[in-house]
């Protein structure tokens, strides 16, 4: 009875299973959408989904390719201005979890979408900031899904973008009405959650099949495993099921609707 | 009083080469039509302002009418990178421009406080972020009552806001629907407003608090059916999503960008 499944596959899963029927959740486009989405149709039917564009509330029978999709619209609680979502929903205190991908993060989970290399001389331009600068520090937690390489886990960002913990971990301490940041970054390859001292991530968990060289071979500095390391459980034939038929619809609609 | 014009003589009586732009719309209600008809009327040195510059900052700044961009997410959304934004800030082509980036709650923020008259808008931002040490426009204060420090922005105060809705009554009346970004707020933030709109009708049809801008905040009105396509009107046609990806090849190289604006743009004029 072993089902075969992806390490997008086990990613997915994992990051939906962090969310949960109670949540009031941020979400950011891409791989967070798809775990949030994945969430909903699963074990948290009532979760509340949030996205940027205005929508409160919303369950969309496919995944926005654009954080604005009509769909998020059509099928939100309501849709309220951008100025709106931000001042009162987010930084009013209402968000429990922002959830956000990233292009670079570092061993304090500091988050890089602006540049590569210096900014005035980029090697690469980024998007930007978008939402995510403010959703990391006005929601009251932060959790984190991005694919593990040496090329996105490096050891200090090139540029901060959104804080994790900043520079040298301490960047919350001492901060007035400001979330308690990433609680935990899912990857392909295993579950990080910060160190309780000195907020470095550290490996919490690893996905079935994945070994601790793989991880190290993945990560841009010198990546630490918890003591009672755990394997992550592998995802369920329902909601694998889930997954694929959300995939499914939604390459159909994006394809030329 | 809002003026009905055609949007040939919107873009050329109202946008003039070295002004402020903002064109709004948050994914939904991009007015392409109004961006395609500043392109080719070659407006040039241009301040753009816009969240999400989207494809159709894309295409303005490929097609040489950008000297400067203020803004908080570059990218074409779920697709990847802006090629033609991209080129400009790393080679200068066409030109160089320069880059002023903001987070979306501080631009939310600015804009907003454009349209309440004030000269600045605060916020609880851009903590622990590298953006405040790029951006000389990101200054923190304390506030006065609590002591808490606090990020400021100057206020979006454009020469001129473009923005595209559903639909005017015949006294210039909007109604914008769906997601409804930050128009409003852009609109009232600006010294004068260009609105295209999918049709004129006799009764706009909106509820007690629906979005509506009235006709005498409105500089001009200008019909332009399709005019957000490929982006999308909310009621009218759906975001045309396989397009956002198309648009990634051809933004990517620079001759097959300049055969899709002769084709798409210069050779597809407005009435």
């Amino acid at each position: 009875m072993t089902i075969e499944f992806t390490s997008s596959e086990m990613m997915s899963v994992t990051a939906a299973r962090a969310l949960n029927n109670d949540m009031t959740c941020f979400v950011g486009i891409g791989l967070p959408s798809e775990a949030a989405n994945l969430a909903r149709l699963t074990h948290a039917p009532d979760i509340t989904l949030i996205y940027e564009s205005g929508t409160l509330q919303t369950k969309p029978d496919v995944l926005p390719l654009s954080i604005g999709d009509g769909e998020l619209c059509a099928s939100a609680l309501t849709t309220v201005s951008v100025p709106e979502m931000f001042r009162y929903w987010l930084q009013g205190g209402h968000i429990s979890v922002g959830f956000l991908g990233t292009a670079q993060i570092d061993r304090y989970a500091n988050l890089n979408t602006t540049l590569i290399g210096d900014y005035r001389d980029p090697q690469v331009r980024l998007p930007g900031g978008g939402g995510a600068p403010e959703i990391a520090t006005n929601a009251r937690e932060v959790f984190i899904t991005v694919k593990h390489s040496k090329r996105t886990f490096v050891k200090d960002v090139d540029f901060i973008t959104t804080v994790g913990f900043g520079r040298a971990g301490k960047a919350r301490d001492n901060v007035p009405n400001i979330g308690r940041g990433p609680s935990v970054v899912i990857t392909d390859l295993c579950i990080l959650k910060p160190d309780e001292q000195s907020k470095e991530l550290v490996v919490t968990s690893l996905h079935p099949g994945v070994t601790r060289e793989q991880v190290i071979e993945a990560t841009g500095w010198e990546i630490r495993f918890a003591e009672s390391l755990e394997t992550t459980p592998a995802p369920t034939e329902q909601e694998l099921t889930v997954l694929r038929e959300l995939k499914a619809r939604t390459a159909a609609h994006h394809a030329g609707n | 009083m809002a003026e009905f014009l055609s949007l040939r003589d919107a873009v050329k009586n109202h946008i003039q080469d070295g002004d402020t732009v903002a064109m709004e719309g948050f994914t939904h209600l991009i007015p392409f039509a109004a961006g395609h008809e500043i392109i080719r009327q070659e407006k040039r040195d241009l301040t753009l302002i816009r969240m999400t510059p989207d494809l159709i900052y894309d295409q303005m700044i490929g097609a040489g009418c950008v000297k400067k961009l203020i803004f908080s997410w570059g990218g074409n959304p779920g697709v990847g990178s802006l090629h033609r934004m991209r080129d400009a800030v790393q080679k200068g082509w066409p030109r160089s421009i320069e880059l002023i980036e903001h987070s979306h709650a501080a631009m939310a923020n600015a804009y907003e406080a454009g349209a309440a008259g004030l000269p600045l808008a605060v916020l609880r931002g851009y903590i622990g972020s590298d953006l405040p040490k790029v951006n000389e426009q990101i200054k923190f204060i304390e506030c006065p009552f609590t002591g808490e420090r606090l990020a400021a922005v100057p206020s979006v105060r454009p020469d001129v806001t473009v923005i595209h809705a559903q639909r005017a009554d015949r006294k210039g009346n909007v109604l914008v629907e769906g997601i409804v970004g930050v128009q409003k707020e852009a609109v009232l933030a600006a010294k004068r407003s260009i609105v295209t709109v999918e049709e004129i009708v006799d009764d706009l049809g909106a509820s007690v608090n629906a979005c509506v801008i009235p006709g005498w905040a409105i500089t001009a009105i200008a019909v332009a059916e399709k005019g957000a396509a490929p982006s999308y009107a909310l009621g009218y046609y759906e975001r045309d999503n396989a397009f956002y990806k198309e648009w990634d090849a051809i933004a990517r190289d620079r001759e097959a960008f300049q055969a899709w604006l002769k084709d798409n743009v210069f050779e597809n004029g407005a009435a």
